[in-house]
């Protein structure tokens, strides 16, 4: 059995679930992990280390800048020559582009989101979530090779073993880019939901501090999400202690607290992270199908009967501006920190 | 300019999707125009109000998926076509792909479709891209501003890692996000004008062509793990106190 792992980085810096579609590779027979792109020497030798039997580079100056057409088209190629059984990708925005298009060209299918993937003599089995995790499907794919995009930390992450040497070879870029990259602005802040082992979240509740006065002259808006800004400074704080990430509510978005970027839920990211807390958040379905399957919830709301409480293992009901702040405190200590 | 925003007919957000018998159920829950797709609605009459044109609303559907073509007609559409077809009843994402873009080339002389990101029922988010791979044409995707200038396009990518500035020749794929602007309310001449619009039906043989064998098919359906979530709620004299014990059972869940 021979599985390709499409490694999905953006100037350099890999996808983590990259790695984790190698560890599901190897388990499967020969691991051949795809990089592309210019300069990719580091990512190419970081997938021997994660443990692919090989991994083939194609590094070329159409690859440069993410372009789906010529990416696809690439892919396409070594799949065509090499006759893989299995296509593996990280689901990014890149890959379900690129795995979408390659689909098309090798007249087969892509199984996204993946959360597990059984293999059944030639053909694999994959569940994946259907109306936004309402429900789950098994589904095959009758083309070969079958490709699936897996969802992140549904698969074990495998050992590095810095400094293995290993198979390293060139390949060709295919096809041709349709498009340009005209320009780049990086995020303020970096936000990876679906990679963060913690999140700490917050609703349309961390605008309600009585307790703060906002500086003259803002009017109604702007004073509510002065407000909500200093709320989810407490919620940063305690993210960072615990090393993980911020998200939100869709509530919390919309009121134009927070960027897109962190929202949980729905319309925004279906997460699984060890610890999920939440604050403020009242937990509309939309937002609950974003974040019930983490391990362990916990949450935070002044109204007992806020329906969030019923997918939470730990419930506090009280004022989150005072609970947040002394359970960042409390950790720190614990922690050691 | 000749837009075509492309849409689908999904089960409204709140409704209570379950799987009963094999089958997805959504009980009474009204039927409605992807939540995903109005941006694309939205993103489509922009730039038709910039650059003047057209804007045609496409749907593969069944009869009922009539409702969510009307829906783009009251936002401002000016046209809605419905492909339907019994044979199209197994469509997976390529197939879908394949019809659209049958419909697209039937339409003739468009300069710009426009998808929302995906739907909320399959979720995938694969069918502009294949669409656009069919067609031949450059794909941009997950943009939330769209500018054309002459015969090209420029849109700002959203993605994780920050937003991108992409270009490429008309006539393209765009898929837009929320960034776009939130969607317009149809208004009450738009809302008169839809109901009373006629809403051609193209069948498969209307296009010329033969129902895409499906390549992903599905073998089960299964209801999430029931969460067997007892829920303990801690309580405490004062906030340090309720942290204290908090901390206490976070840590012992051995999470971190």
């Amino acid at each position: 059995m021979k599985t390709f792992v499409y490694i999905d980085h953006f100037k350099g810096e890999v996808q983590p679930a990259s790695w984790e579609a190698l560890g599901l590779a190897k388990s499967f027979g020969t691991a051949v992990a795809l990089v592309f792109g210019t300069g990719v020497d580091e990512v190419a030798k970081a997938a021997v280390e994660f443990g692919a039997d090989e991994v083939l580079v194609a590094d070329d100056s159409s690859l440069t800048d993410y372009r789906a057409e010529v990416y696809a088209s690439t892919l396409s190629a070594l799949a065509s020559s090499q006759s893989p059984n299995l296509i593996l990708f990280p689901t990014t925005a890149r890959t379900r582009e690129m795995a979408a298009m390659s689909a098309v060209d090798l007249n087969t299918g892509v199984l996204t989101d993946v959360s597990a993937l059984e293999v059944n003599g030639e053909s694999f089995i994959a569940t994946r979530p259907i109306y936004e995790g309402k429900v789950l499907e098994k589904t095959v794919c009758s083309g070969k090779p079958v490709m699936a995009t897996i969802r992140g930390r549904a698969f074990p992450k495998p050992n590095r073993e810095e400094g293995k040497s290993g198979t390293i070879t060139k390949v060709s870029a295919a096809g041709e880019a349709k498009s340009t990259v005209e320009g780049y602005s990086a995020s303020e802040s970096a936000v990876n939901l679906g990679d963060a082992p913690v999140i700490v979240s917050g609703g349309r509740g961390v605008s309600n501090n009585p307790n703060i006065t906002p500086p003259a002259g803002m009017d109604e808006k702007q004073a509510e999400v002065w407000r909500a800004q200093q709320g989810f400074a407490l919620i940063t704080d305690l993210a960072t202690l615990l090393g993980g990430a911020v998200g939100a509510s869709r509530a919390a978005v919309d009121g134009g607290y927070i960027t897109y970027a962190h929202q949980v839920g729905q319309t925004g990211k279906v997460v699984a992270p060890d610890l999920y807390i939440a604050a403020g958040i009242s937990g509309a379905i939309q937002h609950l199908v974003g974040m019930r399957n983490a391990k362990l919830i916990v949450a935070i709301n002044k109204d007992a009967d806020a329906p969030i409480f019923k997918q939470a293992r730990y419930g506090v009901v009280g004022d989150l501006f005072q609970i947040l702040p002394a359970l960042t405190e409390a950790m720190k200590k614990k922690l050691g920190k | 300019m000749k837009i075509i925003a492309c849409i689908k007919q999904v089960p409204d957000s709140e409704a209570k999707v379950r799987a009963e018998g094999g089958q997805v159920s959504w009980g009474d829950a009204p039927l409605v125009i992807n939540p995903f797709d109005e941006y694309a609605v939205e993103g489509a009459l922009q730039q038709k109000e910039a650059s003047g044109g057209t804007v045609t609303a496409l749907c593969v559907g069944t009869e009922s998926a009539k409702e969510a073509l009307k829906h783009a007609l009251a936002m401002g559409a000016d046209e809605a076509i419905l492909v339907s077809d019994a044979a199209l009843n197994d469509l997976d994402t390529v197939g879908a792909a394949k019809v659209l873009a049958a419909a697209i080339q039937k339409i003739g002389g468009a300069d710009m479709v426009v998808f929302g990101r995906q739907t909320l029922d399959n979720g995938a988010g694969l069918t502009p891209a294949q669409t656009a791979r069919v067609l031949g044409w450059p794909m941009l995707g997950l943009a939330g501003q769209i500018k054309v200038d002459g015969g090209s396009v420029t849109v700002e990518r959203v993605l994780e890692e920050g937003r991108q500035s992409m270009k490429a020749n008309l006539p393209a794929v765009l898929s837009v996000v929320q960034s776009i602007g939130e969607p317009r309310y149809p208004s009450f001449m738009g809302i008169r004008k839809a109901s009373k619009a006629t809403i051609p039906v193209w069948s498969l043989s209307d296009l010329g062509a033969s129902a895409p064998a499906p390549i992903v098919t599905r073998t089960e359906l299964m209801n999430p793990p029931a969460q067997e979530t007892a829920t303990e709620m801690i309580t405490g004299e004062t906030p340090a106190e309720i942290a204290e014990k908090l901390a206490d059972k976070i840590i012992a869940e051995k999470v971190l």
